[in-house]
């Protein structure tokens, strides 16, 4: 037998046969003297040298190397058109110490997916994008692509590429080297041995990165495409080399991998017994008292707040159900939201129940907390016969009187700017409703109070108007004993 | 232990959270905004990822990144961002991918509004991508169902490997209810076919491409056989009152809740009305509603869109009772009473009817 020396041989992150393919497995889907072949080689070559066939992610979007997976013997993912660089993105989030290389076409990477690279770049996502510039669409069969030169025949610009309807061509690399987080960007070609032994280089280098934890790098392959180009390989080569360059010059266009910082990796989870605290969800802690002995009496209060924004309608509604919870009751707070919330009205239905709450909506309410005028005017006539009106105002405004329901009209506010501060006027409403319905004890009240409001003096006051609010209840003679 | 009083977006990401999701990806949306904000606080404090992604388009693709590296991952949007992620949705769905999806609809079409409705019924029970795919949706009524079909739709995500939608309306979302939040579980380990950058995962490939058409049909065919498995196994509904009714109303989500004080309403006035809420949109509660079926003389549905639902339920009923319809859209809810006296004027002529075949 004779016995030889293997000088030169397939990469490791190859696979021996393309089983994936469904025939023709010794050989690529590529055309020949396409480049896809050649990048892939320099690629398989610097995962090889690097010894990180296991760690390697290889996302290849819609394109000619949507079937980059037949040949890469690491692990695969395909992605949808131009979303390469978001899927890497959170590739990389969720597995960090894998090598994510996210292979894009100039179609994928420059045209649909231009927001997604933008972005990827801009966040420095510690990824590598090896970008295919062959300036056309090749799987569609030749359309235009971004990077299409002027004056180029595409099969959607016949005529050929015009400034004036396609505008100029693209260039990735000058563009993403105007962002302040890209780590390395160089531009490449294939147009002949020289120029492959650079591309390889950069191939490397921009994986290099990745491993030693930098930010982002893109090299972007000057490639050529002799199917679409209808160019013979020699001739297609030739185009890369003289032509392509006049548009988009090679070499390096941002290069901090000297200095550049490892991105932080992130920090160790807190153990699980932690988690409860840290989105305080009160796991293990015991009922309190209230909650533990259900109240005997039956409770219906159907409540709407209504009022401006920034009269604490909202505020208001939550004292009252977290309240209604602690004594034990069912409750739920619905406001409207959106817009309205940031001018004009604002209102929010509350409902306190013994029993289960089945509408969490408040259209017949039996107690109506109008804090304005046309707050008034809107939900009056909707108040149940014998349910409460209290209306922040000194006198109620003419026909609105209603004789089937108890009313209280008082200038809440300016009780409570007497108190202060004129933000309170909801909580000196609120002391009055709970004494002239009797509905919550003291206790309730300040344990919500003690759970919403977190600054002492925000607490001092809304205790204070709370009281005022019962005093205000119990002169207009509405005490429930 | 203690009930905590809890908006329903929040209660969306806590329960993720405690059932060892990690990985959040969104864009804002109002009514969904606060499931993002709420993420972006306590995803990074537990351990976990946040990430405003540039659109809702990138927001869908990191999920399918996510879930193919084997982790539980969520986003939340609202119609527009729904119908920008689509696309995303059918390749999650073709490439086995598991994750979940929360919509909390506004008004719609175009820009529409920011008020509750449920127009986006369509678009998400349906399938609102391309190709032969379905998403398994879940419709929650109250922030405790917020909580706890979260905590369902990463086990169904995960089960069928496919993405899972918690379909909520605007106010589910933004009113606070009591919740009892279960205790925290730990992030489950990867799955054996997520590519994860070992020596052990390294064959492993995450694709919805076959190009040879046998190939394809193959595929087809299986997921429809997970669907089919999920038809069957995975109906959810609640009956409420169901037992004696004779006219059924049909609601999910907040209406639900609105039907649910019509019954009571209702029963009071001497009518026999009960409810069927659909808690699984897809797989749809069909069979119940066949068995209600044999008994009801009518159904109502009620929904915040223009007869998406009722499309259902006049399939899963075919004919054989008359199913009649109330819409409210554009952001306006019925009141109880409203509905009351719709159903008043439906079930006049059925009870006119009745005596004139008995009589
Ligand atoms: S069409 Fe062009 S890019 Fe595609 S495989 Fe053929 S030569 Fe390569």
């Amino acid at each position: 037998m004779a016995s030889y020396t293997v000088a030169y041989e397939k990469s490791k992150s190859f696979f021996e046969a393309y089983e994936r393919k469904a025939e023709l497995q010794h050989q690529t889907h590529y055309c020949p003297g396409c480049g896809h072949g050649i990048v892939h080689k320099l690629i398989a070559n610097a995962i090889d040298e690097l010894g990180i066939q296991d760690r390697t992610i290889l996302i290849t979007p819609v394109g000619c190397s949507v079937f980059a997976y037949y040949y890469f013997d690491t692990g695969n993912i395909q992605s949808a058109h131009g979303r390469a660089a978001a899927v890497a993105t959170a590739v990389k989030r969720a597995r960090p110490d894998s090598i994510v290389l996210s292979y894009q076409g100039d179609g994928d990477l420059a045209a649909i997916g231009s927001a997604e690279i933008l972005h990827a770049a801009n966040r420095g996502e510690g990824i590598t994008v090896i970008f295919i510039n062959n300036a056309i669409y090749g799987m569609t069969g030749g359309q235009v692509a971004p990077t299409t030169l002027l004056g180029q025949k595409t099969t959607t610009t016949p005529f050929g590429r015009s400034e004036w309807n396609e505008g100029y061509p693209l260039k990735v690399a000058e563009l993403l080297a105007s962002l302040e987080a890209p780590v390395y960007i160089e531009r490449v070609g294939l147009g002949n041995n020289k120029q492959i032994m650079q591309a390889g280089r950069a191939v490397r280098r921009a994986i290099e990165n990745q491993v030693r934890g930098l930010g982002f790098s893109l090299v972007e392959v000057l490639s050529p495409c002799p199917t679409i180009w209808k160019l013979d390989p020699v001739d297609a080569q030739r185009r890369v080399r003289e032509e392509m360059p006049k548009t988009f010059p090679l070499g390096v266009f941002r290069d901090r991998t000297k200095e550049a910082a490892a991105r932080p990796r992130p920090p160790a989870p807190p153990p699980i017994a932690e988690i409860p605290r840290i989105l305080s969800v009160a796991n293990g802690l015991p009922r309190t008292k209230a909650e533990s002995q259900r109240s005997t009496i039956q409770v219906d209060l159907r409540v709407k707040i209504a009022g401006f924004g920034g009269q604490g309608v909202l505020m208001l509604g939550e004292v009252l159900a977290e309240a209604g919870l602690d004594a034990g009751l069912e409750v739920s707070w619905l406001p409207s939201y959106g817009p309205e919330m940031r001018s004009g009205t604002s209102n929010c239905h509350v409902r306190l129940a013994s029993r289960p709450i089945d509408s969490p909506l408040v259209s017949r309410p039996n107690a109506l907390l109008a804090l304005n005028e046309p707050s008034l005017d809107k939900f009056l006539t909707s108040v149940e016969a014998g349910g409460w009106v209290l209306y922040n105002g000194a006198a109620l405004p003419d026909g609105c009187a209603r004789a089937d329901v108890h009313t209280i009209s008082e200038n809440f506010t300016q009780l409570a700017d007497e108190l202060g501060d004129s933000r309170a006027g909801n909580m000196v409403m609120l002391g009055a409703l709970l004494e002239a319905t009797g509905m919550l004890s003291g206790d309730s009240i300040r344990t919500a109070l003690e759970r919403l409001v977190k600054s002492q003096r925000w607490l001092e006051i809304d205790r204070q108007a709370l009281g005022r609010g019962r005093e205000v209840a119990r002169r207009g003679g509405f005490h429930a004993s | 232990m203690r009930k905590q009083l809890t908006k329903g977006n929040e209660a969306i990401v806590k329960s993720a959270i405690l059932a060892g999701c990690r990985t959040f990806y969104g864009y804002p949306i109002t009514p969904a905004s606060e499931i993002a904000e709420a993420a972006a606080l306590y995803m990074p404090q537990a351990g976990g990822v946040f990430l405003q992604a540039e659109s809702e388009v990138a927001a869908i693709n990191m999920l399918y990144g996510a879930a193919a590296a084997g982790v539980r991952c969520m986003t939340a949007s609202s119609g527009p961002g729904i119908s920008l992620m689509q696309e995303g949705i059918s390749y999650l769905a073709g490439a086995e991918l598991p994750c979940v999806i929360a919509d909390i609809m506004r008004g719609g079409p175009g820009l529409g509004n920011i008020a509750p409705e449920q127009g986006d019924y369509h678009q998400v029970v349906k399938g609102g991508g391309h190709g032969n795919y379905r998403t398994i949706v879940l419709a929650p009524d109250s922030v405790q169902e917020m909580a706890g079909l979260t905590a369902l739709a990463f086990d169904l995500a995960d089960e069928y490997r496919n993405p899972v939608v918690v379909l909520a309306d605007g106010y589910i979302g933004q009113m606070m209810e009591p919740v009892e939040f279960p205790p925290a579980s730990a992030p489950r380990p990867a799955p054996g076919w997520a590519v994860q950058g070992t020596a052990e995962a390294r064959r492993n490939l995450i694709t919805s491409i076959y190009l040879e058409p046998d190939g394809l049909e193959a595929h087809v065919r299986k997921l429809d056989a997970k669907y089919r498995q999920a038809e069957e196994r995975e109906v959810r509904a609640e009956a409420w009152r169901t037992e004696d009714a004779e006219i059924v109303l049909v609601g999910y989500g907040i209406v639900a809740r609105v039907l649910k004080a019509v019954v009571e309403q209702a029963r009071a006035c001497g009518l026999a009305v009960g409810l069927l809420r659909p808690i699984t949109l897809y797989p749809f509660p069909s069979g119940e509603l066949q068995r209600l079926s044999r008994r009801a003389r009518m159904f109502l549905v009620v929904e915040l869109s223009n007869g998406q639902l009722w499309e259902d339920v006049r399939l899963a009923v075919e004919g054989r009772t008359p199913v009649e319809l109330y819409t409210r859209v554009g952001g306006n809810v019925p009141s109880a009473e409203e509905v009351l006296a719709v159903l008043w004027g439906k079930a006049r002529p059925l009870a006119e009817r009745e005596e004139l075949v008995h009589g």
